[in-house]
Formats: C-alpha cells, sequence, structure tokens
C-alpha cells in the first residue's frame, strides 16, 4: 500500500541554550496507525511533540501534515486538525466539561452552540463521561479529567492526536480507564502518536515502537521485535529497567 | 466645646466628603482594573517594544509616592498648559496609580494560572489574543478579586491624600471644619472613626462577597 | 539643566531627611509589631483580641488622618511633638500594624507538621521556635518587609503635610523660587525611584544570601 502518510516528520532539530534536544528526528505516521514513542526521561520525547504543531517553535526541520506543511503561518489551522493530549491535563480551569469539550468548536471553528454542544456531548459519551459535564475540573478525578481532555482533542476532528505522556500524572488506580479509551481509539482507526511509559498499552495496541534517546531515535520495529529481539543493548536495558519498576504488563 | 457639639456640627460636612470619598475611590478602582487590565496584558503579552513602555509605566508608578505623582498632574502640568481641577487631577491619578498595581495583582494571577492553559488554547487552534481573551483572563480576573478589593479598601484611606491639592472630600472637609473651630483633636478623631467604620464595613462586605462569588472550580484564593 | 545641578544638593538635603523619617518609621514598626505578632500568634485570648484590635485599627485609619491626629490633635491633650517626631510616630504606629500582619503571616506559613516533628525531638517550645520556625519565617517576610520597606519610603511623602522638610518639601521650596514646577517633581520622582530601587536591590541581595534550594518563599515565581 503506497499511502501517503497522515504525519511526517523530517529532521526536527532544537536546542535549549547550549543542550540539544532534539538531534534531527524524522517520523511517519500513515492514516490508522498507532506509534509508540518509548524511552529514557528527559530525552527530548515531549519536546518532539510540542515541535509538532510548533508550541514550541523548532530550530530547523519540517513536519507535514497530509502533505502540507505546518509553518507558523498556517499553524493555528493546522492546530485544529491535531489533538493534543498533555501531561498534566491543562483543562480550562473556569470552564465546564461541556466547555472545555465544546470552546474549541465555538470559538474556534465558529460552530453554532446548539450543534457544537452536540457535538462534544457526543465526545464525552465516548470516553464516558456525559453524566460529568457540567462539574467543573476542580470537581473531576484526575482519570476524569484526562478523559474529558481526551474528548477536547477529539471535538475538532482531528487527523492525528498527539498524547505527551498522558497517564504519568495519575494515581495508578485511575490510569487503567484512560488507557482503555485510548485502546478503543486506537482500535477506531485514529491515529495516534503515544508517548509514554506504559509497555503493557504498548505492546497490545501500538502498530510500531519508537525507542528514543538523548534526542535520536536508537530504534524502530514491531512490539514483537522490540520487545523480544531489540538490535541494540541500550533498548534491552531499557526495557528492563522499565519492566523491574512497572510491573510487566497492565490491563 | 463638647464632644457631642462638635460631632453635631462637623458630621454633615464630614458625610458629604465621604461622598466624595467613596465616589474617587471607586472610579479609581473600576477604571484602574481596565487600564490595569491592559498594562498586564500588553506587558505579558505584547511585542518587546510595547511591553518594555507599559513595564516601565508601571515601576515608574510603584517605584515613586502617590502625593509626587498628584503634584506633578496638579502644579506640574500648567506648565504645558494643561490646568486641571483638583478633583480632576486626583481622579487621574489615583486611577493612574491603581492601575500600575493592579496590573501587577493581574500579572501574579496569570503567572499563578500556568502557561499549561496557554498551551492548551494554542493547542487546540486558538490565536494567542483570542486564548488570552477566552482563557487566561476570565481566570485570571476571578484569581485577582481578592486582590481587587484590597486595592479598593487601600484607595478609600489613600484618597485623603488628594485634601493636599484641595479635592474637596471627607480630609479636607475635616480640616476645613477643625480650622474654624479650633477642635483639631475632636474633628480628627471622628474623622478616624468615620474611616475605621467605613473600611471596616467594606471589608466585612467583599469577604462575604467573595465567598458568594466563589465558583466551583475556580480557587479564590489570598494572595 | 543648571536648575537641575542647582537644586540637586538642596534635594539631597531633604532626601536625608526622606531617608530619616523611613528608617526612622521603620524601627519604631519594628519594635512594636514583634511582641504584637507574637501575642497574636502565642498569646492568650485576652492579649490576642488586643492586638488584633490594635493591628486593625492602625491598618485602618489613613496615614494623613493620623498624622493630623498627633501633630495637630495632641497638643489639645497636653502632648505637643515636633512635626518630625509626630510624623516619626504616625508611620511607625501605622508600619507597626502592617508588620505585625507580616510577622504572623509568616509564623503561621510555617507548616505545624515542622513544630510537631521539633516537639517530638524533645526540644522546648522556645527551642522549637528559635531553631525551627524562626528561621523559616524570617525568610518568609524578607519579601513583604521589603514591600512595607517602599511603602513607608514613598508615604514619608505625606510629612510635607505637617511641614516636614524633606524631600518634597524642599522640593516645593525650589518651585517657589524657580517656578520650574513640572523639572523638579520629575526631579523627586527620579530620586524616590532610585531609592525604592537601592531598596529592593539590597534586600534581594540579602534573600539570596538566605536562599535555600527548594525553598519557595515567593508566591509569584517569574
Amino acid at each position: 500500500m503506497n499511502q501517503q502518510p497522515v504525519l511526517k516528520i523530517v529532521d526536527l532539530r532544537k536546542k535549549y541554550g547550549t543542550t540539544e534536544i532534539l538531534k534531527g528526528v524524522s517520523l511517519e505516521l500513515k492514516k490508522g496507525e498507532t506509534k509508540v514513542i518509548i524511552g529514557p526521561s528527559g530525552t527530548g520525547k515531549s519536546t518532539l511533540l510540542l515541535c509538532i504543531n510548533r508550541l514550541v517553535e523548532p530550530d530547523s526541520g519540517k513536519v507535514f501534515l497530509e502533505g502540507e506543511e505546518i509553518t507558523p503561518k498556517n499553524v493555528h489551522r493546522m492546530r485544529q486538525k491535531i489533538g493534543f493530549v498533555f501531561q498534566d491535563f491543562n483543562l480550562f480551569n473556569h470552564l465546564t466539561a461541556l466547555d472545555n469539550v465544546r470552546i474549541g468548536l465555538i470559538k474556534v471553528q465558529k460552530i453554532r452552540k446548539a450543534e457544537a454542544t452536540e457535538i462534544a456531548m457526543e465526545q464525552l459519551k465516548k470516553v464516558g463521561l456525559a453524566d460529568k459535564a457540567h462539574l467543573y475540573p476542580s470537581q473531576l478525578s484526575g482519570g476524569q479529567k484526562q478523559r474529558v481532555a481526551i474528548a477536547r482533542a477529539l471535538a475538532t476532528r482531528p487527523k492525528v492526536i498527539l498524547f505527551d505522556e498522558p497517564t504519568s500524572a495519575l494515581d495508578p488506580e485511575l490510569i487503567g480507564e484512560v488507557l482503555s479509551v485510548m485502546v478503543d481509539l486506537a482500535k477506531s482507526g485514529m491515529t495516534m502518536l503515544v508517548v509514554t511509559h506504559e509497555l503493557g498499552f504498548a505492546r497490545s495496541v501500538a502498530d510500531e515502537i519508537v525507542f528514543m534517546e538523548n534526542g535520536v531515535i536508537v530504534e524502530q520495529g514491531t512490539p514483537s521485535e522490540i520487545f523480544t529481539n531489540p538490535k541494540t543493548e541500550r533498548t534491552r536495558q531499557f526495557l528492563r529497567r522499565l519492566t523491574e519498576l512497572y510491573g510487566e504488563e497492565r490491563k | 466645646m463638647s464632644f457631642a457639639e462638635v460631632f453635631i456640627q462637623a458630621i454633615p460636612k464630614l458625610l458629604n466628603g465621604l461622598l466624595v470619598t467613596f465616589y474617587m475611590t471607586a472610579f479609581a478602582a473600576i477604571f484602574g482594573l481596565v487600564f490595569g487590565t491592559i498594562l498586564c496584558v500588553w506587558r505579558v503579552y505584547a511585542n518587546r517594544l510595547v511591553s518594555l513602555v507599559s513595564t516601565g509605566f508601571i515601576e515608574l508608578i510603584r517605584g515613586t509616592p502617590m502625593l509626587v505623582q498628584l503634584f506633578i498632574l496638579y502644579y506640574g502640568l500648567p506648565v504645558y498648559g494643561i490646568r486641571l481641577s483638583p478633583l480632576i487631577a486626583a481622579l487621574i491619578g489615583f486611577t493612574m496609580n491603581s492601575a500600575a498595581y493592579q496590573a501587577e495583582y493581574i500579572r501574579g494571577a496569570i503567572h499563578s494560572i500556568g502557561s499549561g492553559q496557554m498551551r492548551a488554547a494554542l493547542a487546540i487552534g486558538m490565536g494567542k489574543w483570542q486564548a488570552v481573551r477566552s482563557i487566561i483572563l476570565p481566570q485570571a480576573l476571578r484569581l485577582v478579586i481578592p486582590a481587587w478589593t484590597n486595592e479598593f479598601i487601600y484607595l478609600l484611606k489613600y484618597t485623603s491624600m488628594a485634601y493636599i491639592i484641595g479635592a474637596p472630600e471627607m480630609m479636607a472637609q475635616a480640616k476645613f471644619i477643625a480650622s474654624r473651630n479650633f477642635e483639631f483633636f475632636k474633628v480628627y478623631l471622628i474623622t478616624a472613626f468615620i474611616y475605621l467604620t467605613v473600611v471596616w464595613i467594606a471589608s466585612f462586605f467583599f469577604s462575604w462577597l467573595e465567598r458568594k462569588l466563589r465558583i466551583p472550580g475556580t480557587v479564590v484564593g489570598e494572595r | 539643566m543648571k536648575l537641575i545641578v542647582e537644586s540637586l544638593p538642596v534635594l539631597l538635603k531633604g532626601t536625608l531627611v526622606t531617608i530619616e523619617l523611613t528608617l526612622a518609621g521603620l524601627t519604631l514598626g519594628l519594635v512594636i509589631a514583634i511582641p504584637v505578632s507574637f501575642f497574636q500568634v502565642y498569646g492568650a485570648r485576652v492579649p490576642r483580641l488586643v492586638c488584633s484590635i490594635y493591628e486593625r485599627t492602625f491598618r485602618s485609619i489613613p496615614l494623613l488622618v493620623l498624622l493630623m491626629l498627633i501633630f495637630y490633635g495632641l497638643p489639645e491633650v497636653g502632648i505637643k511633638l515636633e512635626p518630625f517626631f509626630a510624623c516619626v510616630l504616625g508611620l511607625g504606629l501605622r508600619s507597626s500594624a502592617y508588620q505585625s500582619q507580616i510577622f504572623r503571616g509568616a509564623i503561621l506559613s510555617v507548616g505545624k507538621g515542622q513544630s510537631v516533628a521539633a516537639l517530638s525531638l524533645g526540644m522546648t517550645r522556645f527551642q522549637v521556635f528559635r531553631h525551627i520556625v524562626f528561621p523559616q519565617a524570617l525568610r518568609f517576610s524578607i519579601v513583604p518587609w521589603t514591600n512595607e520597606l517602599t511603602i513607608v519610603l514613598k508615604d514619608s511623602s505625606m510629612a510635607y503635610a505637617l511641614g516636614v522638610v524633606e524631600l518634597l518639601r524642599q522640593g516645593s521650596y525650589i518651585i517657589a523660587r524657580t517656578y520650574e514646577p513640572m523639572l523638579i517633581f520629575l526631579l523627586c520622582a527620579a530620586i524616590y525611584l532610585a531609592l525604592t530601587i537601592f531598596a529592593n536591590r539590597i534586600l534581594g541581595f540579602v534573600e539570596k544570601k538566605l536562599r535555600i534550594p527548594g525553598f519557595e518563599t515567593r508566591e509569584v515565581v517569574h
């Protein structure tokens, strides 16, 4: 199948002061594909995601969404087609769950309120929170917050969703509900790029796993390749350490 | 004169002055909020030049006494042919002064909201100014309510300075009465007592109001 | 330009008086504020009540009214003060109220867990305060105290109303001779600005000296 990739990243580079965070990262996502990026903390995984929709301005490199390059000029239009789920949720604190989900539709896409509400409620239903629509973020648990954030990202019908360690800020017992929403999403054919430490999720959902360290991609391959037969020693070490820390697998 | 006599003689004039005091305070607090918001947004989000200018203005105002500012407006401006009445000079002075302080309260609130909110707003495709308007300011202004009520009470007290340039507020009335009946101690004591009462009532009222206005999902904390 | 050069020495003489007023007022405030804040935190019910009424009262009366009361009012009950001392008393009384609020807040913001932990080591209540609470509270108070310093500095200009020949009064004397109000008042403003910046710098330096990693004493992080 010779399909145009939904998201194409070409040689992204980013420096903070003198430290190079990204040293030329290239990556492609086909439609419906889920890629999971793993790797030690502080190796530029989050920066990579932030650079894709220019929430952090990259020093050089290009990003294409469905063949169109993302530039400072068209970035606001392009961001509407890229969902972003943050580690610490970043729900708008002064808005209810429903308002959080529909504000992008109303303020950015200028959709009529009634229609926006309908779309938003549909998304909230999808993440199982239709009954919490009128609660404020402070009245929701961490897992519920993150599910609202996912609904918010889904509402604008993005071509791809970027997840930046979506479960890292959650208590262990709340991780499952967020992961299961993400699993459903992947199965429904959403294109997803996920930074996470959840190996169970990676193994069962990812089409491909990308191991990043020190600002470069060290290795990428299917879960079975990476987990059973990693090519590099570094990948093997990292996976061993991670399984020690987080346990073998999580449903 | 007995205390009661002084009181009966002084109170109508003092209350008249209190009305002017109130009027000046409310004016400066409200317009100070409006201009303070603009100054703060410029300082934090505008391009470098605009940001520098508003920062300079804010720091200049906060670094100099209000009295000097009033003198510049009232005695200094006529040099350039701009003559302001004492009341107008005081209104402009207090508003400018309060705007600078309020800009800083709002900036504090914006920092406590954190950069994640801005990031999330940009991520759903909002422009910077749209994000400021519909995500940042609604939260910051709510957080700033306690600081604003404090500012109101500050102004209530500091407007007494307007008497030095001759604006007819309560302090000026007190001075006027006392310089005619020579009952300085009693008149000023009554004035102090009125200020005390008004300030206390205002603080009770505001803390009641803050409890009333508390919206779930917004932490209206102390600053 | 010539006028600036000529008036600067006179203004600096006034500045000295401004600084004297500020330091004297601040010191008086400090001397009163320490026991007041102590009684409010550690005192029995009655002293605690008295102290908080004291604090509230002097925070609620405008400084100018306080100054008038002291300078014009007190002579009627037989207490006659020089303008300078009347002013120091006014600044000091009001500042004591604000400073006691600062110290009280600083002491209270040292978490209860700190005292409990110290008591569990067998420290006496005095030792707990001396070794655990005080060092932390001191750091909490630096920023608001600096703020209070600049407020007293700026408000010392109200001494003008009592005829104390401080910076602003010197300025108006020069204006009476030269009719250059804009220039001279701007010059006064510049001197005040320099003083507040200087004060902030010094205390910023102290704060840095006392800084402990991870011990955040400012609420607003820039």
